[in-house]
């Protein structure tokens, strides 16, 4: 008896940490943010209002749903939502396209060579994000590498304008986000059976075949869980927008910004939180649909 | 007994150490705009007063009031711009200045107080540290070479006619990214009140709104701190910028002696005057430390010391006489009356207005 329940702590015990995580750091912040944004903006510290007052033995609850009924009154709330998921879509496609046959071939290569092209990938994590940023600020500038080269070898006769441009925002999530992908897909990757391939091969199947109908299929978890890794912080990317983007790129990790500094209007800028979290949390609810589809298959 | 002293004489040395230690350990720390003072002058105060001084900089307004309305930023001496303090003295912000242990105060120009205290009344929480313009800065050679040899320099159709700024475009312009102060120099330029109050001012397809809007095209890109770089390095070849900043290119350039010249106008039509204030937040830790910091850069010889480096004028009287000819003669930093007559300062605006102008804003770069 005593020994079941010992066994029981030790079972609670081992759970109780990422428990205590999420808690900590995402459900206390979450409620947090909720909270103010059924307040209202004041000239304040902080800039809202109370949303519990007690007073005379009475607890009055004041919640505004202005915040949220604001949001639809302006179609640039809904226009940033749309492109947000548009760059981050697009960046996971790319992201995909290159880190696929970068983690396929990584996971085909032998021991000492294969540990050494993990460690490339990386790497480059190991210096400051922000400081890998304003290189490529140094890269694509006017006077920049790509530019100074572009001219030196007579190709162009002006500068080409690179950085503020949209292509570069694509860039920049790209390569901040590539190791994102490529590393779960390595991880799915290198645990393929080659007999299986084998027997494809044994059966007539050309090499393309056999990618499509077998190593494709057999590596979409680690497809999905890359995916999910790029497509989630690229939504609400600020920084490489900021630094790299022009004006002109829409994203809702600006409008935030927008609604937090220049408004001061916290009580709206976290309803805009909010919601580009429940919008977050469809793609995540069905990536945890088809792992415990996947799980019951497997058992 | 003997053990008695021995347990007396620790406690006594734990004490004196106790107290070296909190000596040792005055420190203030100070949350000031990139590139805003000079090179020795904390190490300057540091020798004088043993007070350490922990030094961190931000480039917009908006940055500072987002840490300044959460509370306890860490901070003990901050430097919003007025129109920016006032508001935030409305929300609570600030500690009182206690005067008794600011001795140099006195030496702050008194005219200049007085128009202070209509958004600082009675001046009880700031103090002015530098005061500048936002006008034009530009690239004399690469300008005349996009617009011909006659473009008149001394008015903002430099920028603001549309022609001219597409043309611009080619070498590289940048705005700078505080609505407040665009949105008014494009109100001004119209014949508006740049601190209009009227919201149609601002919405729909409002003059200023719909000229910006224009411009925004040929705008290569909205920052606050990195024109003074590109327009030094040859990046862009016209700013709409903070005219210290601009002055600080002018001598980056002619330091790095890359052929490039840079030039600061107040346009004739007349432009935005802003002064940047010290305060000190009421969750301050350092209170007395703070003080002492404010205090010494009051004084005459080490506010003309900054001035001498950072280019910006101060409204401490007795300075002017170390201030380097060079600048106390230069007119786009020290204006003569006659264009300090045209100079037009920011008001605290109602919420409402900052919503509609942010919006604006968000329009002009966005085109959303």
């Amino acid at each position: 008896m005593k020994d079941f329940q010992w066994r029981r702590f030790k079972k609670w015990w081992l759970i109780f940490p990422p428990y205590a995580w999420l808690i900590l750091f995402f459900a206390v912040p979450f409620l947090i943010i909720l909270k103010i944004s059924f307040s209202e903006a004041a000239i304040a510290q902080p800039p809202y209002t109370a949303i519990f007052e007690y007073a005379n033995e009475k607890l009055v609850i004041n919640l505004n749903f202005g915040n949220y009924l604001w949001l639809f009154t302006d179609t640039l709330y809904l226009n940033a939502y749309l492109s947000s998921l548009k760059i981050a879509a697009i960046s996971t496609t790319l992201c995909l396209a290159i880190g696929y046959p970068i983690a396929y071939g990584i996971a085909r290569m032998q021991g000492s060579i294969q540990n050494l092209c993990l460690m490339l990938i990386i790497l480059p994590s190991w210096t400051s994000f922000l400081i890998r940023i304003y290189a490529w600020m140094g890269i694509l500038r006017n006077n920049g590498i790509i530019n100074n080269v572009l001219i030196s070898l007579g190709f162009v006769d002006e500068p080409i304008r690179l950085l503020n441009t949209e292509f570069a925002v694509y860039i920049g999530i790209v390569y901040t986000y590539l190791p994102f992908m490529v590393l779960p897909l390595y991880a799915n990757l290198v645990k393929l059976d080659s007999r299986l391939l084998e027997a494809s091969a044994d059966l007539g199947a050309g090499p393309i075949r056999s990618f499509f109908s077998i190593t494709l299929p057999l590596s979409r978890g680690g497809i999905i869980a890359g995916s999910m890794l790029v497509f989630i912080p690229a939504v609400g990317e600020f920084v490489i927008p900021e630094l790299l983007g022009g004006a002109e790129i829409l994203m809702i990790g600006k409008v935030l910004w927008g609604e937090f500094f220049g408004n001061r209007d916290w009580p709206v800028a976290s309803a805009v939180a909010t919601i580009m979290l429940l919008l977050l949390l469809i793609p995540i609810a069905l990536f945890h649909r088809y792992q415990f589809r996947e799980l019951e298959e497997k058992s | 007994m003997k053990s008695k002293q021995t347990t007396l004489a620790v406690f006594a040395l734990a004490g004196l150490l106790a107290s070296t230690n909190a000596l040792a350990e005055k420190v203030v720390k100070v949350y000031n705009w990139s590139d805003y003072i000079g090179a020795d002058v904390i190490e300057k105060f540091e020798a004088e007063t043993g007070i350490k001084v922990t030094y961190d900089v931000f480039d917009s307004n908006e940055v500072l009031e987002g840490k300044l309305l959460a509370g306890r930023t860490g901070y003990d001496v901050v430097v919003p711009t007025i129109d920016f303090m006032s508001r935030q003295i409305q929300a609570g912000v600030f500690l009182p200045l206690d005067k008794s242990k600011l001795s140099n105060f006195s030496g702050l120009d008194a005219s200049f107080m007085e128009n202070l205290s209509k958004l600082d009344p009675g001046n009880k929480y700031g103090i002015p540290y530098m005061w500048g313009t936002t006008g034009i800065g530009f690239n004399e050679a690469k300008v005349k070479e996009v617009l011909g040899e006659d473009v008149p320099l001394d008015s903002w159709d430099l920028i603001f006619k549309k022609e001219n700024l597409e043309k611009l475009s080619k070498c590289g312009v940048a705005f700078l990214d505080a609505p407040t102060e665009v949105y008014a120099a494009a109100l001004h330029y119209l014949g508006k009140d740049p601190n209009s109050e009227d919201i149609k001012d601002y919405q729909g397809s409002a003059p200023a709104k719909e000229l910006l809007k224009s411009l925004a095209p040929s705008v290569t890109y909205f920052h606050s701190s990195k024109y003074i770089d590109d327009l030094a390095g040859g990046e862009i070849c016209v700013s709409l910028g903070w005219s210290g900043d601009i002055a600080q290119a002018q001598a980056d350039a002619a330091e790095a002696d890359n052929g490039i010249e840079i030039s600061y106008i107040i346009p004739k039509e007349g432009a935005l005057l802003w002064v940047d204030m010290f305060g000190i937040p009421k969750d301050a830790e350092n209170v007395e430390e703070a003080h002492a910091f404010l205090n010494f850069l009051m004084k005459p010889e080490i506010a003309a010391e900054n001035t001498n480096e950072i280019w910006y004028p101060n409204p401490v009287t007795a300075s002017l006489e170390f201030v380097d000819e060079e600048i106390k003669s230069d007119e786009s930093i020290y204006p003569p009356a006659d264009v300090k007559a045209k100079l037009y300062t920011a008001t605290v605006k109602p919420a409402k207005i900052d919503r509609v102008l942010n919006r604006a804003w968000t329009e002009i770069k966005t085109g959303q």
